[in-house]
C-alpha cells in the first residue's frame, strides 16, 4: 500500500453555498492555455444531457421571469394603497381591497412557481452536473489502465492524484453551482433592465450608472488584494514548507538540539504570512462595504429623485419602492457574475489539466491476432537487446541471452543499479528499443500483454497489498480459486500459521496502510499470491531487511519452494542464492557489466569478483 | 480551550461588535429616513424636505460604511492574529515534543494539524467576525425599529424569523448525515485509485485491470449517486428562503392595506418595514451560511486542542545539574521501558557499561528494542525503572540540550533539509569551520561525490534530500553527526543503504576517527557488529547476552542463531 502523501481530499461542494458569492475575488487565477478549445471539450461532456440541459434553461428562465415581476407588481399593490389612502383623506372611496387582494394572489401564483421551477432546475442540474463528473471520472480511471509504466514511473503520485482528485472536485462544483448562477445572474441583470425600463428611464438611468462605478472600485480593490494574496500564499507556502520539513526530521531536531531555533525561525515565518494574511483578508473584506455603499447611493438617489418625480406626477409612489427593491436585488448578481467569470477559469484550468491526461500518449495496443502458449516452458530468450529511458543515456546495448526452462538468473549490484529495469522489460511494462525478448519461441510482443504477464509471478520487496481480506489478496492471482486452494497456497508460502492466529483467519480485513501486518508476513503474503497463481516464470525481489530472523528463515523456504521447476529471476542479496545461480548478471549504473556463473566471474576477477571481495571483507574485519 | 488565544484581542473584538451594531443600525436606519421623504416630503409634496433627508441619507449611508470598514479592520487583525497565536503555540509545543509522544500522532496529521486546522479555525472566525455578529444586530434592531412603526407587523417578522430557522435547520438535519456519507465515500473512491497508482506493476503483472475499473466504477457510481441525494436536499434550501422572503413581503403589504386604510400606518412606514424584512432575512441567511462552516471548524479545532493538551513528558528538571565537559561514559541499569500503551515492555531489565574508546554493537530482529535502546542515550523518552547515566549523572537531571550536545546520533530513516550541503553538515555543529565540515565528509566517505558535484559543499539539497540517492544521503547525515566532535556516536542501522565497499572504507574510518568516543552501533547485519569491543544481543526487549562476537558464538543461542540464520548470506563462520 501506498506510503505516499495524500491528496487534500475534499467533498465535491462540501458547503451548500458553494464557494459563496466573494470567493475568488482577488484570488490570481490560474489560466488554461487553451480556455476555448477546453470549455468546448468540457461542453462535449455535457453535450449527453442536452435534452435535459435544455429543461433546465426553461426552468431558469421562468424562475427567474417571475421572480424579477414580482417587485413592479408589488409596487403597484403600494400604489393602489397610496392612491386609496389619499382618495380616503379627500372624503373618496378609500383603498380598493379587491384589486390589492388580487394582485397579491397574483403575486402568491408567481412566486410559489418561480420557487418551484427554481427547485427543478437545481434538481436536474444536480444530476447533470453529477453524471458528467462520473462520466470523466470513469473516462481518467479508464486511461490510466492504458498508460504505459512510463507515465507513471516519470510522475509524482500526488500530481497525478491531484488532477483525478482535485481538479475533478472543481469540475464538479463548478458544474453544480455555477452554471445555473451563470444562467440565472444574466437572466436577473437583463430581466431588472427591462422591468426597470417599463417603469421610468430616469431612474433606471440612476440604477445603472451605479453598475460601471462598482465594477471599477471591485476591479480596483482585487487588483489591489491580488498583491496581498501573493504575498499571503507565498509566505503559507514557506511557512507549510518549514512545518512539513521540522516534523518529518523531527528526531534530528530534538538530537541536534535545534528546537528553540525551528521554533523561532517558525515564529519569523509566522509573522510574515499575518503580515500579508491581514491586509489581504481586509482589503477582500472592505470589498462588501464598498459595493454596499455604492448600492446605497443608489439608493438615496432613487428615493430623492424617484421623490421628485413623484410629486411631479411622472411616476407613482410603487414605483418609487420597486425601484429601491431592483437596485437592491441588482447588485448580488453581478457580484456573482464577476466571481463566476474567475471561477470558469479556474475550472477550464482544471478540465484542461485533466484532458491533457486524458490526451497522454498510450501503450501501444496489442497484437491484432496474439499468439497463444497453451503450455508454457519457461524458455526465455534476450536477443540482441537495446534498451534506455532516455535516448541520451543508452543502458543497454546488445544484450543476449538464453534462459532454459527452470533455470535461475541472479541479478546483483548495488542499490539503484537498474536491477528493475530487466524485470520492466520482462513484463513488457516496457518495449525494448531494439532486438527482441521471446518466451517459448514468441516474441513477447507478439502475445497480448494480459496473456503475457500471467506467465509471470512477481513477488516485490515492497509488498503491495489492497485494502480487502487476506483470503481475497492471497486469491488476487486467479479470480476463480477455491477456498481450499487459497490455504494451500498459504500453507506453501508458509502463511497459513502467522493467518490463523489472526482473529478472522483468511477473512481477517486488512486495514488501509496494512499497520495489522509486519513487513515480514505482507512478504509471506505475496508469496502465497504469487503460489496461487502458477505462473511458469518467476521474478523474485529478495528482502534486504527489515524481516525479524524468524520470518526471514519462513520466507527463505517459501521462495525455495516456489521456485522449484521454474524458470527465476531474483534480484539477489543473498550469496547463497547467488552461487546457487545458473547466470548472474552484474549491474551497475543500470547496464549489464558482467554475466555468467559464479565461479566464472570470480575467477574473471572483473567487477563482481570485487563486490564479493568487500563482502568478505567486511564479514572478516 | 482555544478561546483563551482570543483573550489578548479583547479591545479589538469589543471594537469589532461596537462597529458592527453602529452599521447595522444605520443601513436599518436608511429605510426609515425612506420612510420620512415618502410621508413628510412626497405626501405633502414639500421638495426640500426630499433634498434634506436625502442628505441626511448620504451622511449615514457614508457613516455606515465607514464602520464596516473599520469592522473589516479589526475582524481581519483578530481572526489572523488570532490563528497566528494558535499556530505559534502548537508548532512550540509539537517542537518540543519527545520522539514517543511525538508518534503518537502521524507526521502527516501534525502537518495537516499545524498548516489547515489552524487556517480553517482562522478564516472561521473572520466569517463570524465579519458576517455572522451583524446578523442578530440587524435581526433585533429591525424587529424593534419596525415595531416602533407598527406592532403588528413586528410580529410577522417574529413569526417568520423561527421559521425560516427551522427550515434551514429542517434541511440541515437531513443533509449533514448525507454529507458524512459522501466523505466517506469520496475517501473509499480515493482509496481505490490510489491503490491502483501505487499497485500499478502488480496489478499489470496479474493481468488484473479490468478487474479494479470494476471496483473503482463501483465507488464511483457510489459517490455519485450520494452525491446527486445531497445536492438534491440542498436545492430546496435556496428557493425556500427565497419562497419566506417574498411570502413575507406580501403578508406586510396586505396587512399594511388595511392598517393605512384604518389611518394607524403611513405608506412610507409600509415601505420601510418591507425593506427591514428583506435585510433581516438577508442577514438571517449569512448566518446560516456561517453556521454551515462550523461543524468542520469544530472538528479542526477539536483536533489543534488535542495536540495542545498533550504535556511533554520529557522535562529539564526545575534546577537541572550543572555539568562539565562530556567525557562519554554511559551506563545502563537495569532499564526497563514501556512505550505507551503497549502491552510488554520494549526493554526490560537491561544493565550494561560502555566507556570512551569502545565500540559496543547492539543487534536483534525486529521489534527486539534496539532502535528504542538507542533513544534512551540522548533521552527520546524517558525509562520506567533503572537509570541511563552518562558521565555518572542520570540522563534525567542533564539540561537536555547539554546532554544532546554531547551525542552524535545517526537515525535509521535519513533526513535531510532544504538547502545545501554545508548547512546540512553544520545542522550539527554550526560553527564548523570549513576544515571541520570537509574532514567530517571525508570520513563519512562523502568527500568524494560532493567534490564532484559542480557547487561542492554549496550544493542545493532539496526538501528531504529527493535530489541524492539514499546512499549519499546516509553519509551526509553521518558527516553531520561527526562534526559535532561528539563524546558519544549512536548509529542506528546507518549503514544500510550503503554498498559493502563503502560501508567496509567507512567503518574503518570511523574507527580512527572515533578512537576517544564512546560508538554504539545498532544492526541487524551480523557484519556489521562482529568486530565491536561489546556485543548486546537483544531479544524480545530482553538481553540474551553481552560479549565479544567469539564468546557470544559459544555461549549466546540468539546469537548464534541470527549469525547462522545469515551465515549463507555471508558465511561468518
Amino acid at each position: 500500500m501506498s506510503a505516499a502523501a495524500a491528496p487534500p481530499r475534499q467533498a465535491p461542494s462540501a458547503s451548500p453555498f458553494g464557494r459563496g458569492p466573494m470567493a475568488g475575488l482577488g484570488v490570481p487565477a490560474q489560466k488554461a492555455r487553451n480556455f476555448k478549445g477546453s470549455l468546448r471539450r468540457l461542453a462535449g461532456y455535457l453535450a449527453p444531457h442536452r435534452a435535459t440541459l435544455l429543461v433546465v434553461v426553461a426552468a431558469g428562465v421562468i424562475s427567474t421571469l417571475f421572480s424579477v415581476i414580482g417587485p413592479k407588481l408589488m409596487g403597484g399593490v403600494t400604489t393602489t394603497i397610496f392612491e386609496g389612502y389619499l382618495s380616503r383623506r379627500l372624503g373618496g372611496a378609500g383603498i380598493n381591497f379587491a384589486a390589492v387582494s388580487r394582485t397579491l394572489l397574483t403575486l402568491l401564483v408567481l412566486f410559489v412557481v418561480s420557487a418551484l421551477f427554481q427547485y427543478v432546475q437545481q434538481y436536474l442540474m444536480s444530476g447533470v452536473a453529477q453524471r458528467t463528473v462520473y462520466a470523466l471520472r470513469q473516462a481518467v480511471e479508464a486511461k490510466f489502465s492504458r498508460l504505459p509504466l512510463r507515465y507513471f514511473d516519470s510522475k509524482t503520485h500526488g500530481e497525478i492524484l491531484s488532477r483525478a482528485v482535485n481538479d475533478l472536485d472543481n469540475i464538479s462544483s463548478t458544474l453544480q453551482q455555477n452554471l445555473t448562477q451563470l444562467l440565472t445572474s444574466v437572466l436577473t441583470v437583463v430581466g431588472i433592465i427591462v422591468m426597470m425600463l417599463t417603469i421610468s428611464w430616469i431612474l433606471t438611468v440612476v440604477v445603472v450608472l451605479t453598475l460601471p462605478l462598482s465594477v471599477m472600485v471591485v476591479s480596483r480593490i482585487a487588483k489591489r488584494s491580488q498583491g496581498y494574496f501573493v504575498r499571503q500564499q507565498q509566505a503559507l507556502g514557506e511557512l507549510n514548507g518549514h512545518v512539513a520539513e521540522m516534523y518529518a526530521g523531527h528526531a534530528i531536531v530534538t538530537a541536534f538540539g535545534h528546537e528553540a531555533r525551528a521554533i523561532s525561525r517558525f515564529g519569523t515565518l509566522n509573522h510574515t504570512y499575518y503580515d500579508g494574511a491581514w491586509r489581504a483578508q481586509f482589503v477582500t473584506g472592505i470589498m462588501f462595504p464598498v459595493m454596499m455603499f455604492i448600492g446605497n447611493l443608489g439608493y438615496v438617489a432613487v428615493a430623492v429623485i424617484g421623490g421628485l418625480l413623484v410629486t411631479r406626477r411622472a411616476i407613482a409612489i410603487g414605483d418609487v419602492q420597486a425601484f429601491i427593491q431592483y437596485s437592491r436585488q441588482f447588485s448580488m448578481p453581478i457580484s456573482q457574475l464577476s466571481s463566476i467569470a474567475n471561477t470558469i477559469q479556474l475550472t477550464v484550468a482544471s478540465a484542461e489539466r485533466v484532458f491533457e491526461l486524458l490526451d497522454e500518449a498510450e501503450e501501444p495496443a496489442d497484437a491484432p491476432d496474439p499468439a497463444t502458449l497453451a503450455a508454457p516452458r519457461g524458455d526465455v530468450r534476450f536477443e540482441h537487446v537495446a534498451f534506455s529511458y532516455r535516448p541520451e543515456t543508452p543502458l543497454i546495448d546488445d544484450m543476449t541471452l538464453a534462459v532454459e526452462p527452470g533455470q535461475m538468473v541472479a541479478i546483483v549490484g548495488p542499490t539503484g543499479a537498474g536491477k528493475t529495469t530487466l524485470v520492466n522489460l520482462l513484463m513488457r511494462f516496457y518495449d525494448v528499443n531494439a532486438g527482441a525478448i521471446r518466451v517459448d519461441g514468441v516474441d513477447i510482443r507478439d502475445l497480448g500483454r494480459g496473456p503475457l504477464r500471467r506467465l509471470f509471478g512477481m513477488v516485490l520487496q515492497d509488498a503491495w497489498l489492497f485494502s480487502g481480506t487476506i483470503r481475497d489478496n492471497i486469491a488476487y492471482g486467479r479470480e476463480d480459486a477455491t477456498d481450499e486452494a487459497v490455504v494451500q497456497a498459504a500453507k506453501a508460502a508458509q502463511a497459513d500459521h502467522f493467518i490463523r492466529t489472526l482473529p478472522e483467519n483468511y477473512q481477517t480485513l486488512i486495514n488501509e496502510e496494512a499497520t495489522n501486518l509486519s513487513q515480514g508476513q505482507k512478504q509471506l503474503l505475496t508469496i502465497a499470491r504469487a503460489v496461487l497463481a502458477d505462473p511458469a516464470i518467476l521474478i523474485l525481489d529478495e528482502a534486504t531487511s527489515s524481516v525479524d530472523t524468524r520470518t526471514e528463515v519462513l520466507i527463505q523456504d517459501a521462495m525455495a519452494h516456489l521456485m522449484r521447476g521454474r524458470t527465476t529471476f531474483v534480484i539477489a542479496h543473498r550469496l547463497s542464492t547467488i552461487r546457487q545461480a545458473d547466470v548472474i548478471l552484474m549491474m551497475e549504473d543500470g547496464r549489464i557489466v558482467e554475466k555468467g556463473t559464479h565461479d566464472a566471474l570470480v575467477a574473471a576477477g572483473g567487477r563482481y569478483a570485487a563486490l564479493y571481495q568487500s563482502q568478505f571483507a567486511g564479514v572478516a574485519s | 480551550m482555544l478561546v483563551r488565544f482570543l483573550r489578548p484581542f479583547r479591545a479589538p473584538v469589543a471594537s469589532v461588535l461596537a462597529l458592527a451594531l453602529a452599521q447595522s443600525l444605520a443601513n436599518l436606519y436608511l429605510p426609515r429616513l425612506m420612510a420620512d421623504i415618502v410621508d413628510h416630503g412626497i405626501v405633502v409634496g414639500d421638495t426640500r424636505r426630499i433634498f434634506e433627508i436625502g442628505g441626511l441619507m448620504l451622511v449615514v449611508a457614508v457613516i455606515g460604511t465607514a464602520c464596516a470598514v473599520g469592522a473589516s479592520y479589526f475582524s481581519s487583525r483578530v481572526a489572523v492574529g488570532f490563528g497566528r497565536a494558535v499556530r505559534d503555540a502548537l508548532f512550540a509545543r509539537v517542537a518540543r515534543f519527545p520522539v514517543h509522544q511525538f508518534d503518537r500522532f502521524s507526521t502527516a496529521s501534525l502537518i495537516t494539524r499545524t498548516t489547515n486546522d489552524t487556517t480553517q479555525v482562522q478564516q472561521v472566525l473572520l466569517m463570524l467576525l465579519s458576517m455572522a455578529v451583524t446578523a442578530p444586530m440587524m435581526a433585533i434592531g429591525g424587529v424593534v425599529l419596525s415595531y416602533s412603526q407598527d406592532a403588528g407587523l413586528a410580529r410577522v417578522l417574529l413569526t417568520v424569523i423561527p421559521v425560516l430557522g427551522l427550515v434551514f435547520l429542517a434541511i440541515m438535519w437531513a443533509a449533514v448525515p448525507l454529507f458524512q456519507q459522501m466523505q466517506a465515500k469520496i475517501d473509499r473512491l480515493n482509496l481505490v485509485l490510489d491503490e491502483g497508482l501505487s499497485g500499478v506493476r502488480v496489478i499489470r503483472a496479474f493481468d488484473r485491470s479490468a478487474h479494479e475499473s470494476r471496483r473503482f466504477a463501483a465507488a464511483n457510481e457510489d459517490v455519485t449517486a450520494t452525491a446527486i441525494r445531497v445536492n438534491r436536499l440542498v436545492a430546496l434550501l435556496m428557493p425556500a428562503m427565497f419562497l419566506t422572503m417574498n411570502l413575507t413581503s406580501l403578508t406586510i403589504l396586505w396587512l399594511g392595506a388595511s392598517r393605512i386604510d384604518g389611518g394607524t400606518m403611513q405608506v412610507g412606514a409600509m415601505m420601510a418595514s418591507l425593506q427591514y424584512a428583506i435585510q433581516i432575512l438577508f442577514a438571517v441567511f449569512m448566518v446560516t451560511a456561517v453556521f454551515v462552516t462550523l461543524p468542520r471548524a469544530a472538528a479542526s479545532a477539536a483536533r489543534i486542542t488535542e495536540v495542545l493538551l498533550v504535556e511533554p513528558e520529557v522535562t529539564d528538571q526545575a534546577v537541572p545539574r550543572e555539568t562539565a565537559a562530556m567525557t562519554g561514559l554511559v551506563e545502563f541499569q537495569d532499564v526497563t521501558f514501556q512505550y505507551p500503551g503497549a502491552e510488554e515492555p520494549a526493554l526490560s531489565g537491561v544493565s550494561f557499561t560502555a566507556r570512551p574508546g569502545e565500540v559496543t554493537a547492539v543487534i536483534g530482529g525486529t521489534g527486539a528494542g534496539k532502535s528504542t535502546l538507542a533513544g534512551l542515550i540522548p533521552r527520546f523518552y524517558d525509562v520506567h525503572h533503572g537509570r541511563v547515566l552518562v558521565d555518572g549523572v542520570d540522563v534525567r537531571e542533564w539540561r537536555q540540550d547539554a546532554l544532546r550536545a554531547g551525542i552524535g546520533y545517526v537515525p535509521q530513516k535519513t533526513v535531510l533539509f532544504s538547502g545545501t550541503i554545508a548547512t546540512n553538515i553544520r545542522f550539527g555543529h554550526e560553527a564548523a569551520s570549513d576544515d571541520e565540515m570537509r574532514r567530517a565528509a571525508a570520513v563519512a566517505q562523502a568527500a568524494e561525490f560532493i567534490d564532484a558535484m559542480p557547487e561542492g559543499y554549496d550544493a542545493p539539497v532539496s526538501q528531504g534530500g529527493t535530489n541524492l540517492s539514499g546512499g549519499q544521503k546516509q553519509r551526509l547525515a553521518i558527516a553531520r553527526a561527526l562534526v559535532r566532535g561528539a563524546a558519544i556516536y549512536v548509529f542506528d542501522d546507518s549503514f544500510s543503504a550503503l554498498d559493502f565497499a563503502t560501508d567496509a572504507r567507512l567503518r574503518a574510518a570511523l574507527r580512527a576517527e572515533t578512537t576517544a568516543a564512546t560508538v554504539f552501533v545498532v544492526s541487524q547485519r551480523i557484519g556489521t557488529v562482529m568486530g565491536a569491543d561489546r556485543i548486546i544481543v537483544l531479544d524480545d526487549g530482553r538481553v540474551a547476552g553481552i560479549g565479544r562476537h567469539a564468546e557470544l558464538m559459544r555461549s549466546c543461542e540468539v546469537y548464534r542463531e541470527i549469525a547462522e540464520s545469515q551465515a549463507s548470506r555471508e558465511e561468518v563462520a
